[in-house]
């Protein structure tokens, strides 16, 4: 039984089918990834799995219980941590307080009310090796709403990892770094997923897809079109027509070397 | 050669401290086909947006039909003849198809000749005129949103992603309508990410990457730079 | 049997003109997502203006009739969206709702000068025709309203559904960008909606005066009436909104028939609306959250905690010679000024730094007075607890909304201050109808706090210690939080923050510290009745707030301040009583936009001045401070200089009111 499993899930908004019947998996320590054309439904699949968006049948399962009902929140408190495609970094807060906020939340209504007075000084050393861990502790002081798209992606995923998740979902990570940066980023994720979490990401970047995911599901339409290891997807008709149109694909030999 | 029917000129925009639009160069040639192609985040929804009068751009021009545009407003755009079918959700789902289409008529043509073209066109608007817009699958609501460039005969056709989340073989019949469209002499520009479809009808095409135009030329030309910049040059 | 009949057909007269009323307030809030609370009182001002015409000017009553409701109330309403509520859809909830309750204020205070209270007679529509119909007897009045909503529910439906306007004005509920793209203008499908909507809170206010009569504040809480009826069908459809409208009128007749005369029963009739609207309330549907949020907002600067020392002793010095400086009257006057102040702080947390707005704030003193005078613990035990009732009533009003948004939120808390004022206070356990309850100065380890000039000191003590605490919380874990829940709440939800327990916790603890600043007023009286806590005065509360700052202490302790010095003012000229009203509200309605308000330019005076005499005085302000009040003036400006835009600031709550019109569960408009 894997950490996640997406059974059959179906959303529709008004008559339009975002996701179709989509069967999926991630697991503990394995970097899955999630891949498809632009509208394929993809990042609505991370709204049913966190619970932002309610799917119209369907199920999902976390740790083997059944989730749906969730809201998000219990879900979050059970392990289910999350990045944004557009950004939700707390603009007017620093940096480094928008990951203590994410700590804060983890303490509880009590802790709320403790004024910050030098307190809890282990706490605040875990965050700063936190946002050193992912690459952005010289941006601590400033605010959110001032820094780069791609510094902001990786302090979404520092709040994330505040939270000590289970399963991390990812929505385009990467989009916004440098190739740098993009490598420093792969490496993390390899080293986060060895500890054991589970991560699922949606990602335009093929480089970093295809270098660092264990297993891809490749969505369509809504419908997951194609699963496998990256050399399986890599030689998937399907996959192929589904991100470079549907002239006869066959024939044309520069855009299969292109993807592979 | 004439006037080209649009003309943008190092065009920046950007959403608060984010440029998006790095100098825009672009031309649609009168009566031509242009495709617009790039990957995701190149700035293309960004450029039909300030085009079409939704947002304001930080710097540069923009000359439809020689003339200059400036603080025209997308209501006072649409009104001459400029028609923008913006991606994702392009018709009133709230509205039945008859009053989406009866709301046509504000671009200036008789409501009964705007009935007329969509239901020729489309007769099967005309079994579900009474239905919700919202209620109709994905295809027909663009074919929906289709039937105000059918029958407003506008000056110039933006179109933003028409294939979003659209099965193929809607895709491909859409685009036989484009193509019909080009036929009876209007100009369209093009945004598509599914690059074999969108070339398949046009006459031009650009590739657009990091806020700028990267290349342009005939359709077949611009397939081997568009594997390169769409699959990041994972060759 | 017949007598049922009778009274279901009486209910049915009330409830045509509630839905008149209620289908002009959906149409306005349904293309524009302007909740308009002043929609009352534009019908009362519009009542007052159809009297003035009939019987002042002597004009005959058609041509009265055809000028308010052709002419003057579209205008009114063309002008206000023009000019006041456009773009205040797309910004926070909480400016809207500012705005218009500035907007009902300023009203009241206008119609108060114009027409200075005397008695005046509003006559039916021919009063002397009536049919019997079996046992009962039909007036021609009541005919006339039945024929008027029937016309109106007809002309909406033609209009919305068979004109092409009307199309446009449901497509721009929809998606007004794509109305544009189209060729369509939403600006004037929302300048025709506020017009009709105008000339229907003028038809109801008219049909509805013979019943309530020509009354400022009665015609004006119709709006609670028609919110109630417009919430059966989510402020969207007007049928079901038509449906909601019959239902409580109906409910209303019922009530007069067969509840006893007597006793608790008798007190329901006036609180029927406000019942009827939290049962709907309690069995609406959850709001999803909502992702992609405006970033990014300024908000006063909060100092550190010896600075915030340092002010309050400053401030304790300056009350201890004030007070001994001043007659006894004005000791008390300081005193209110302190309670003022104290509740006004409750709103700095949960206005000023939580986005949610109260409607109700002052009631919540009364509860917190109530409790005071009830336990009758003089002491610091009986202050704490007063302070928790009311912070449990506050959970309580909180509680229905829990799964709703910031809209319904503000609008029940109204309801709520309603039922307070009209029926709880004067009912034979509270305060009794105009009736008082003795209180008792505190003591504090057995020693009482006696004299006036001790007491009022102990109460500006309160207001420092409350604010200071506050402040604290601020900086801290708290304040990050409430921030954070304002610039996203969707990322809140998923680190694993319940924002809905979240914000009843929240306006609890607001609650709480305005139950405690009404238990020490309590004592400050001696005497305490239900006449001190009259729901209008939460709306002023908030208003004064708003204009002060609700963002900073300073606003609280200025606005509070200034709430005192009103009825002095008002006292010293009476003939201009109601011009400060009016002032106070279009000063609001002009202010609204910006919740930093006054104090904020106090601030910035403050460090222009110093920056110029006092040199390195202030040498230890934060530099941060200063390039976030650079922002902010950057971003005040910006406002002032385009009054039609909303606001860059957004709250927790707009998002989530959208969301509640997109839902497809909602429908179509008709």
């Amino acid at each position: 039984m894997a950490l996640l499993e997406v059974d059959d899930v179906v959303v529709k908004f008004g008559g339009v089918t975002a996701v179709n019947h989509a069967t999926f998996t991630a697991d503990s320590g394995v970097i899955t990834g999630l891949i498809g054309p632009n509208g394929a439904g993809k990042t609505t699949c991370f709204n049913v799995i966190s619970g932002l968006q309610r799917p119209t049948s369907g199920r999902v399962r976390f740790t083997g219980r059944s989730v749906t009902r969730w809201p998000v929140h219990r879900r979050a408190k059970h392990g289910v941590g999350r990045t944004f495609q557009r950004l939700e970094a707390f603009g007017s807060l620093t940096v480094r307080d928008n990951v203590r906020v994410a700590a804060d939340i983890q303490g509880g209504p009590l802790a709320w009310l403790r004024p910050d007075l030098g307190s809890g000084r282990s706490g605040r050393l875990a965050i700063e090796a936190l946002l050193d861990r992912v690459g952005i502790a010289e941006y601590a002081d400033e605010r959110a709403d001032s820094i780069p798209t791609g510094t902001a992606r990786l302090l979404e995923l520092a709040r994330a990892l505040a939270c000590d998740p289970k399963l991390l979902l990812l929505d385009e990570p990467s989009s916004g770094l440098d190739e740098t940066e993009t490598d420093a980023f792969g490496d993390l994720l390899k080293d986060l997923a060895s500890e054991g979490c589970a991560i699922l990401m949606v990602e335009h970047d093929m480089d970093l897809v295809m270098a660092v995911c264990d297993e891809i599901h490749v969505l369509d339409f809504g419908t997951i079109i194609a699963s496998g290891d990256p050399a399986e997807i890599r030689n998937d008709p399907a996959v192929q027509r589904a991100y470079l149109g549907y002239a006869e694909v066959e024939d044309d030999t520069s855009v299969m070397e292109a993807i592979s | 050669m004439s006037v080209p029917i649009l003309e943008v000129v190092d065009l920046h925009a950007a959403y608060g401290r984010i440029e998006v639009l790095r100098g825009v160069d672009l031309a649609v040639p009168k009566g031509a086909v242009m495709a617009l192609l790039g990957p995701n985040g190149a700035g293309k929804s960004t450029l039909v947006k300030v085009i079409c009068g939704q947002k304001a751009a930080t710097s540069g021009d923009i000359h439809l039909a020689g003339v200059h545009l400036k603080g025209a407003g997308s209501d006072d755009l649409a009104r001459v003849g400029l028609c923008t079918i913006p991606e994702g959700r392009s018709v009133f789902p709230n509205l039945t198809v008859e009053e989406n289409l009866v709301l046509m008529s504000y671009a200036g043509v008789s409501r009964g000749a705007i009935l007329d073209t969509a239901y020729s066109y489309f007769p099967r608007l005309h079994e579900r005129r009474n239905q919700l817009a919202g209620t109709m699958s994905g295809g027909e609501q663009q074919m929906l949103a289709m039937s105000r460039a059918l029958a407003s005969d506008p000056a110039l056709l933006l179109l933003d992603e028409l294939s979003m989340g659209l099965a193929p073989l809607i895709v491909e019949e859409l685009y036989e309508t484009v193509a019909r469209i080009a036929e009876s002499g209007v100009s369209i520009l093009c945004i598509e990410q599914f690059a074999r479809t969108a070339l398949k009808v046009s006459d031009y095409a650009a590739v657009m990457s990091g806020g700028r135009i990267v290349a342009t030329g005939e359709p077949g030309e611009i397939l081997d730079t568009m594997a390169d910049v769409i699959l990041g040059g994972a060759a | 049997m017949s007598s049922l009949f009778a009274f279901t057909l009486l209910g049915l007269f009330t409830g045509a003109a509630y839905a008149i009323v209620a289908s002009g307030l959906v149409l306005t809030y349904a293309t524009t997502r302007v909740f308009n609370i002043a929609h009352g009182a534009f019908g009362m001002v519009l009542a007052f203006t159809f009297w003035d015409f009939t019987q002042r000017q002597g004009m005959p009553t058609l041509l009265s009739l055809f000028l308010v409701l052709g002419v003057v109330a579209p205008a009114i309403g063309w002008f206000i969206q023009r000019f006041v509520t456009k773009g205040l859809g797309e910004g926070p909830v909480s400016v809207a709702l500012v705005v218009t309750v500035g907007l009902l204020v300023g009203l009241i205070g206008l119609a108060q000068y114009i027409w200075p209270p005397e008695p005046r007679i509003l006559l039916p529509f021919h009063p002397e025709t009536g049919w019997q119909v079996g046992e009962t007897y039909i007036t021609a009045h009541q005919l006339i309203t039945i024929i008027c909503s029937i016309v109106v529910a007809v002309g909406l439906y033609v209009l919305l559904n068979r004109t092409r306007i009307g199309t446009a004005m449901r497509a721009s509920v929809d998606n007004p960008e794509l109305l544009k793209l189209f060729g369509g203008r939403p600006d004037t499908a929302a300048s025709l909606a506020w017009a009709i909507g105008m000339s229907l809170a003028a038809l109801g206010g008219i049909l509805l005066t013979p019943v309530v009569g020509l009354d400022y504040y009665a015609l004006t809480l119709l709006v609670i009436n028609a919110y109630a009826a417009a919430m059966l069908g989510r402020l969207k459809s007007l049928p079901l909104t038509f449906a909601g409208a019959m239902g409580l009128g109906i409910l209303e007749s019922w009530a007069v028939a067969y509840l006893p005369t007597e006793g608790f029963w008798s007190t329901i009739r006036p609180v029927i609306p406000a019942l009827f609207l939290f049962a709907i309330v309690v069995v609406m549907p959850q709001a999803q959250l909502r992702i992609g949020q405006v970033k990014g907002i300024v908000s006063a600067p909060v100092p550190n905690l010896r600075k915030s020392m340092g002010w309050g002793v400053v401030l304790l010095v300056f009350g201890y010679v004030l007070i001994g400086a001043v007659s006894r009257a004005d000791v008390l006057l300081i005193g209110v000024a302190a309670t003022y102040a104290m509740v006004m702080l409750s709103l700095v947390l949960l206005t000023g730094y939580g986005g949610h707005v109260s409607l109700a704030q002052f009631t919540f003193a009364g509860v917190g007075a109530l409790a005071y005078a009830k336990l009758e613990e003089p002491n610091l035990t009986g202050l704490v607890l007063s302070a928790v009732i009311a912070a449990g009533v506050g959970a309580l009003v909180a509680l229905p909304v829990l799964r709703l948004t910031g809209l319904y939120l503000a609008l029940s808390t109204m309801a709520f201050a309603v039922l307070m004022d009209k029926m709880i206070f004067q009912a034979d356990y509270a305060f009794k109808f105009n009736g008082v309850l003795a209180t008792e100065r505190l003591s504090i380890a057995g020693i009482k706090i006696e004299s006036d000039t001790s007491y009022v000191w102990f109460m500006v003590l309160c207001f420092v210690v409350m604010a200071v605490a506050l402040l604290t919380l601020r900086r801290g874990a708290l304040g990050r939080l409430l921030i954070a829940m304002r610039d996203s709440p969707s990322a809140c939800g998923t680190l694993g923050l319940d924002l809905r327990w979240f914000r009843v916790g929240l306006f609890s603890a607001s609650a709480g510290m305005a139950g405690a600043a009404g238990a020490l007023f309590a004592g400050l009286r001696g005497t305490v009745g239900a006449a001190d806590f009259l729901y209008f005065q939460s709306l002023l509360v908030l208003l004064l707030a708003v204009v002060f700052g609700v963002t900073s202490v300073t606003g609280a302790l200025l606005g509070g301040t200034a709430l005192m010095l009103l009825p002095v003012w008002q006292s010293s000229s009476p003939e201009l009583a109601g011009l400060l009203f009016a002032l106070l509200g279009f000063g609001a309605v002009l202010l609204g936009r910006d919740p930093n308000g006054i104090a904020n330019n106090v601030f910035k005076l403050g460090r222009w001045g110093w920056g110029r005499w006092g040199g390195d005085v202030l040498g230890d302000l934060d530099e941060r401070v200063g390039g976030r009040l650079a922002a902010i003036t950057r971003g005040l400006s910006g406002n002032l200089m385009r009054p039609g835009s909303p606001s860059p600031a957004r709250s927790v709550d707009d998002e989530i009111a959208a969301d509640e019109l997109d839902a497809p569960l909602a429908g179509k408009v008709v």
